[in-house]
């Protein structure tokens, strides 16, 4: 395997944790597979290389540089005597709802077939029959992936964000973390691909030339809440470049940037998340050789039809820890022997709910009515401005065909498609209200559900 | 000679019975449904009783009592086997009273009045000799076979006073009654139903395939999406494999999840049960409450190098309260779960409780 994509897979794994599994976010021993620094990239100063830095030096580092940013902003900057007034909360927001949820209207379609059509992009059919509850979303094939109707060599689409697409829809590249991830990568490469047009501004340039890599994205797979916060991240340090930077300049700002945003908030976070998190496991310390170990037993719980929890599993075995594995439906068999339920998350909303693997909500639900505390775990950088209360508005639909199973040589539901009044939901998410979660550990410390929409605007504040 | 010819075909009937039995408890559910199973447990008592020879009451109680504790050794967890038992017991006991002509009236229950009162109440031991007794319990028997036969109709048959138009209807696994029931429904009405698939065996497949060949709205979904869609789901109705004494369920695994999820979205949950399934069995017996499978069903041989290292379990059923059901639908009507331990004392003499 390409190391690039090991690289990716391995970091998924310890937190956004994508399946409905109660997993430990790594014991003592340095969880992150950390240094793989991909083998085309500027080297990267990996984190083991960097002295351990307390928190609070980071976040006075971070503030210096930004004010730096700031006073060098105001210097280039032409006309406005006034410094931009902070944002106030109260401005009405008047956001436009993303396409991928209003697949049942037509007009809507139209306009972004014919906005694909101009950036000379595919635009993906839907699959199957689909349940009327979910008429609303897009339903796609994996047996037809977007780049068999490309052609190659696109002159369009930078070829590693072909490659990048592809393996989204493959489903090669899962989980939110290894998708923003993998992501940056890509922006990294086309940029340091990217050669400023004459006459052409390298600020407005690029990102112009992002837009249509973004949409060819989303066309293969709907884009997780993290990778649009990375998006809108690497937008504003694009447009905030200098327009006395040389070409060579910027491209290395900006490579550092990135390599900087994945290094604070999905490896440093990880580390953080997982200092909080051991403080939980209160149980009998053991010491084994010259290491603290702590004693405990791990129970994964794992679901139909992706079965992700598997790996999660081989993982933990390699490192020594004693696991149970179970289905999703033995859940109320196996909750009263457990003490504490880890969940991951895809993102956290703003008014409280997790977003994350479809069945966390059942998980949390069970959990509490056995009265067993409920923790998850996610970054900061995946806190999103959304609001969202059910599991129908806004949601992923898989692959139908993924649900049918074939035992003792026999599928039931082969021929689904013939049948017309069956249909098949394969979901991928789901939202769990914030009264089951009793815990959110972040990079941040260890918040209530409830606090989302403070760290939020912490952030922008800084920002 | 033909009395022995005939004794041997009773215990080769018998034998076959308990083979199949032994064989059912493979996980994929048994072989057959736990109707036929009840069917086929009183169609053997019947014979038991036509052909073994006894000659009071006392003795034939004892002769069904063995073949009772050798059938539901062979399989615990089928209940119906054991719960056909005792209700021959009962029948029994029952055409005893009346040839003797004591009134039916007694309570059977032991209440602190009669245990005062009635001092030298006479030990039943059953030893009268009757000569129509035979006859009697055999066709007391025939008229339990009916019944049996007609518990799907008849459960089918209130299936237009639960199920209103353009409902969302959700169920889990699959349940031959919560079929029909379903099936005859649709015949008037339209709605639309959701079937959650319950891994790793998933049998929701094959519930959904039947159910969409008659023309009903069916969807598929995985366990792990059942509270994502429960919001929408105006019903929940299951069927399950017994009925407690208590009134709980011990039904297939992923049902105490759904009934989680109903009672936190106040949804009804609507349990089809025939009453052969009513066990008198209370829910503490930890040992003997869960049935496991091959963990091979959830962590395949092909993992093998991990799955020497790591505990899997597969457990067949699930243990759900009566405080999450709202109503039980058999064929004698619908119920409420804390009426239940009232039609156990109606179908089983207490004093057979423990075969």
């Amino acid at each position: 395997m390409n190391p690039i994509q090991h690289h990716f897979i391995g970091q998924c794994t310890c937190l956004s944790l994508s399946p409905a599994s109660t997993v430990l976010p790594a014991s003592a021993p340095v969880p992150v597979p950390v240094s793989g620094a991909p083998s085309h990239s500027s080297p990267a100063p990996s984190p083991a290389d960097k002295p351990a830095k307390s928190r609070a030096e980071q976040k006075a580092e971070r503030r210096a540089r930004q004010e730096a940013d700031r006073a060098s902003k105001q210097q280039s900057c032409s006309s406005s005597s006034k410094t931009k007034a902070p944002p106030s909360e109260l401005n009405p927001v008047v956001k436009r709802l993303p396409e991928h949820v209003q697949v049942d209207d037509p007009a809507v379609v139209k306009r972004l077939a014919k906005k694909l059509e101009r950036q000379q992009i595919p635009l993906r059919s839907d699959y199957g029959y689909k349940v009327s509850l979910f008429s609303h979303l897009h339903q796609y094939s994996r047996k037809a992936p977007l780049t068999q109707q490309l052609s190659i060599p696109s002159t369009v689409i930078h070829p590693s964000i072909v490659r990048l697409g592809l393996q989204y829809s493959q489903g090669i590249v899962v989980g939110s973390n290894a998708r923003s991830v993998a992501l940056l990568h890509a922006f990294k490469q086309v940029i340091r691909d990217y050669t400023t047009p004459p006459n052409e501004e390298l600020a407005r340039d690029l990102v112009n030339k992002l837009k249509p890599y973004i949409s060819f994205l989303n066309q293969c797979r709907p884009l997780s809440a993290s990778m649009g916060n990375a998006i809108k991240y690497i937008k504003k340090e694009i447009s905030n470049i200098p327009s006395h930077f040389k070409e060579e300049e910027a491209k290395t700002k900006l490579q550092t940037c990135i390599d900087r945003y994945i290094n604070e908030n999905v490896v440093l976070a990880a580390k953080a998340i997982s200092k909080y998190a051991i403080e939980k496991i209160n149980l009998t310390s053991v010491i084994l050789s010259d290491r603290t170990w702590k004693k405990f037993r791990v129970i994964v719980v794992d679901s139909r039809p992706r079965l992700e929890g598997r790996e999660a599993l081989r993982r933990l075995v390699q490192r020594g820890i004693s696991c149970t594995y179970v289905l999703i439906s033995a859940l109320s068999y196996i909750l009263p022997e457990v003490s504490k339920v880890f969940l991951g998350a895809h993102a956290l909303l703003a008014n409280g709910y997790v977003m994350s693997r479809v069945g966390t909500s059942q998980i949390a639900l069970v959990a509490r009515t056995f009265n067993v505390p409920v923790l998850v775990c996610c970054e900061t950088y995946k806190f999103c401005e959304r609001v969202q209360t059910d599991s129908f508005v806004s949601n992923e639909l898989d692959d139908p065909d993924d649900l049918m199973v074939t035992r003792k040589g026999k599928t039931q539901l082969e021929n689904w498609h013939d049948v017309s009044s069956l249909g098949l939901l394969n979901l991928v998410y789901d939202v769990t209200p914030p009264d089951f979660v009793d815990l959110v550990i972040t990079d941040l410390g260890m918040i209530p559900c409830t606090s989302v929409p403070v760290v939020l605007r912490v952030k922008n504040l800084e920002q | 000679m033909p009395g022995a010819d005939k004794e041997a075909d009773l215990t080769e009937r018998i034998e076959a019975f308990l083979a199949d039995l032994k064989r059912g408890g493979c996980g994929t559910g048994p072989i057959r449904g736990s109707g036929e199973t009840a069917r086929e447990t009183t169609a053997l008592l019947r014979k038991v009783t036509a052909q073994a020879r006894w000659s009071s009451a006392g003795d034939l109680m004892e002769i069904i009592r063995k073949e009772g504790r050798r059938m539901t050794a062979a399989q615990p967890s089928e209940t119906t086997v054991g719960n056909m038992v005792l209700r021959v017991l009962k029948i029994i006991r029952e055409e005893y009273a009346r040839s003797r002509g004591s009134s039916e009236e007694t309570d059977q229950q032991e209440s602190l009045h009669k245990l005062l009162t009635s001092g030298g109440l006479s030990e039943e031991n059953f030893r009268q000799h009757f000569v129509h007794l035979k006859a009697n319990v055999i066709e007391a028997i025939n008229e339990l076979l009916t019944e049996l036969d007609g518990t799907t109709d008849n459960i089918a048959m209130q299936a237009l006073e639960h199920i209103h138009s353009n409902e969302v209807i959700m169920t889990v696994g699959r349940s031959r009654t919560v079929e029909a029931f379903l099936k005859d429904a649709a015949r008037k009405r339209k709605f639309h139903v959701i079937v959650a698939e319950c891994a790793p065996f998933c049998q929701g497949h094959e519930m959904a395939t039947n159910l969409s060949k008659a023309s009903i709205e069916t969807t598929v979904i995985a366990d792990a999406a059942i509270f994502a869609v429960m919001s929408r789901v105006n019903k929940v109705i299951i069927g399950t494999q017994t009925v407690l004494a208590n009134g709980g369920l011990r039904a297939v695994n992923g049902t105490h999840t759904v009934a989680l999820a109903a009672r936190h979205h106040s949804t009804p949950l609507i349990v089809c049960a025939p009453m052969f399934k009513l066990s008198p069995q209370f829910p503490n017996e930890e040992d003997t409450f869960h049935k496991f499978v091959s963990p091979h069903e959830v962590l395949p041989f092909t993992e093998g190098e991990i799955l020497s290292k790591v505990n899997v379990h597969c457990p067949v059923f699930d243990y759900v309260p009566p405080e999450l059901i709202t109503l039980f639908i058999s064929n004698i009507g619908g119920n409420a779960p804390s009426y239940i331990y009232r039609l156990m004392s109606e179908l089983y003499h207490p004093e057979d409780h423990d075969l």
